[in-house]
């Protein structure tokens, strides 16, 4: 376990046409090639080595980490989950250790294995994230996904999520100091997502992904009170994917940068939906918690889709249902 | 070096042994000669609409066979434990597994040692009698029914506190521990947070080398989630800040490590 293996598939990467064109799944996000689109969803994954007992994060097009701050969180207190129908609800918190133990552990760790590394990063004010972004100018990652969604802190997160001039403006600040490419990872808390995606594009991002989770709540009966501490928490899961879905679709008819999608994928044909919606890559998340091998069968999936449909190239699936 | 996995088990046989308790035993494939006592499973329902495996404890291990015993109670009408219940000999479910950290066996060998049980903390106990070589008495606390206690007989001295004082001792286990003159040099436990508070506080007070084995509300199982975190004394290693992961880092810990 824990080896580090190279994608010894290549020989069944071709179509089964006459020409025996070669399947391609790369995906250009912000000039950067990852060889799949599928990666994981911020928070589901820990750092990447409690998933690699059971997946070979060589075979992934990137690893999201666990959001990152300038300094490390202890998050909200217990109960942080519940299992809701078809889904669950979390408020962790953004528990993390802080970016410079991240920086020493986490990224090398990662740096071992032949995917893109993706850094989420959280604050509570703007000169949190861009601490954090400055800090991690140096480093051996690959793009970063700023975090202005996450219902489950007080301050900052969706402070700078659910306004559009408040989401451009901490995007210009971030892009001032960003060396890697910026991802702004939107909420769907919003009444019209194609808005809130137009103003980071508007700000500099690069990429959109969406969605983060939809805030939620659930009463324990027997206790008579909240099921989370937190009180409200964010619901994700295969309950919450058609939203997701309609989301995805409305952000990336309404800006030109690339747009991740992501929201109760558990199979291929879930993030296919997405694909054909208008999604370049998709992130695998809550599935992770109960599949932990969920993410390579997504990817095989992906591709025997395309064998399947005689489709050489990702790019040939990516919104082409209007 | 971890060993996890997800594997189809087969149910060999399933029997209610209590009001709302079960065992069952379950044919692994490889787990059942991985896992090692205090370790527990994440088992798997058939049912979409609840996407979250359950974590079980593992109260006997079998690894000749490749079996494990869980004994778990069902939780309520309609719940992933009251499925499992239905599960008959032969049928198939996931798990994954075995996961956290077992009970240190070396700390107790050759001692005094107190294992303590509370409610459906005490099915964990079992595997460690059968494992400790020890002078092992056996401090069990139901509500009212008891069960396992022929099981628990052959492995050690066995004491019973009950809280409307059916059998053993009317009380605690605490309770128990005083009313019978126990005086362990090691102290393991499983069972409720009230239980696990009591118990710490009574080894800490006594110097007394205590284990206790933590339960939380787990998502992954695996130490990603963050989910399951206890408070721990110093500030963690992992974590950076005063929390620890009960799947991960325990869900067996020294009581002075944590914060119950």
């Amino acid at each position: 376990m824990n080896s580090i293996q190279t994608d010894t598939k290549a020989e069944k990467r071709i179509l089964p046409d006459h020409a025996g064109t070669e399947l391609d799944t790369t995906v250009n996000l912000a000039g950067v090639e990852l060889k799949n689109p599928v990666m994981t969803a911020s928070g589901t994954f820990g750092s990447g080595e409690e998933y690699s007992e059971f997946v070979d994060l060589n075979q992934l097009g990137a690893v999201v980490t666990k959001g990152v701050a300038n300094v490390p969180w202890p998050g909200n207190p217990v109960p942080r989950i519940v299992e809701t129908y078809g889904g669950m609800m979390n408020a962790i918190g953004l528990q993390n250790p802080g970016i410079d133990v991240f920086c020493k552990r986490d990224i090398p760790l990662l740096r071992k294995y032949d995917t893109k590394i993706i850094v989420n990063v959280c604050g509570r004010t703007t000169e949190d994230y861009i601490e954090v972004v400055e800090r991690l100018a140096e480093e051996p990652v690959d793009l970063l996904e700023i975090n202005i969604s996450c219902p489950n802190v007080k301050e900052g997160g969706i402070a700078f999520g659910q306004n559009p001039n408040a989401a451009e403006n901490i995007t210009k600040e971030v892009k001032k100091h960003a060396k890697q490419p910026v991802i702004m990872k939107l909420s769907p808390n919003v009444t019209d997502i194609a808005e809130m995606a137009k103003a980071v594009e508007a700000g500099g991002a690069d990429v959109v992904s969406l969605i983060n989770t939809l805030t939620g709540m659930k009463i324990d009966i027997r206790r008579q009170t909240f099921a989370v501490a937190n009180q409200t928490g964010g619901v994700s899961g295969p309950a919450i994917k058609p939203i997701a879905v309609r989301m995805v679709y409305q952000a990336a008819n309404a800006v030109k940068i690339p747009v991740i999608g992501m929201g109760g994928i558990a199979c291929a044909e879930d993030a296919l939906e997405f694909i054909l919606a208008g999604a370049s890559a998709v992130s695998i998340g809550t599935a992770n918690f109960y599949n932990p091998m969920t993410t390579i069968e997504v990817a095989e999936g992906i591709e025997e889709y395309m064998r399947e449909h005689k489709v050489g190239h990702i790019h040939d699936l990516v919104g082409i249902v209007k | 070096m971890s060993c996890k996995r997800k594997e189809k088990a087969v149910v060999v046989s399933q029997e209610c042994i209590a009001e709302d308790i079960y065992s069952m035993w379950l044919q692994t494939e490889e787990i059942g000669e991985l896992a090692v006592s205090g370790q527990f499973i994440s088992m798997y329902t058939e049912d979409k609409s609840k996407l979250l495996p359950r974590p079980i404890s593992l109260c006997e291990i079998d690894r000749e066979k490749r079996q494990l015993r869980v004994v778990y109670r069902v939780t309520g009408k309609e719940t992933g434990t009251e499925q499992f219940s239905h599960l008959q000999p032969g049928d198939r479910i996931e798990i994954l597994g075995p996961l956290g950290n077992g009970f240190p066996l070396e700390a107790g060998a050759g001692k005094n040692v107190c294992l303590i049980g509370g409610g459906i903390g005490v099915p964990p106990m079992l595997e460690l009698a059968k494992q400790l070589d020890a002078k092992k008495n056996l401090v069990m606390g139901y509500r009212d029914e008891q069960f396992l206690t022929a099981e628990f007989e052959r492995n050690g001295e066995l004491y019973i506190a009950t809280d409307d004082g059916s059998a053993g001792t009317h009380g605690t286990v605490m309770d128990a521990i005083r009313e019978n003159g126990l005086a362990p040099e090691v102290i393991y436990a499983c069972g409720p947070a009230p239980m696990l508070r009591a118990v710490k506080k009574y080894a800490e007070e006594n110097q007394v080398i205590c284990y206790v084995s933590m339960e939380e509300r787990m998502a992954c199982g695996i130490g990603a989630c963050l989910a399951c975190v206890c408070q721990s004394r110093e500030i963690d290693g992992h974590s950076q800040v005063h929390n620890k992961r009960v799947c991960k880092d325990g869900p067996v810990f020294l009581s002075t490590e944590v914060e119950i």
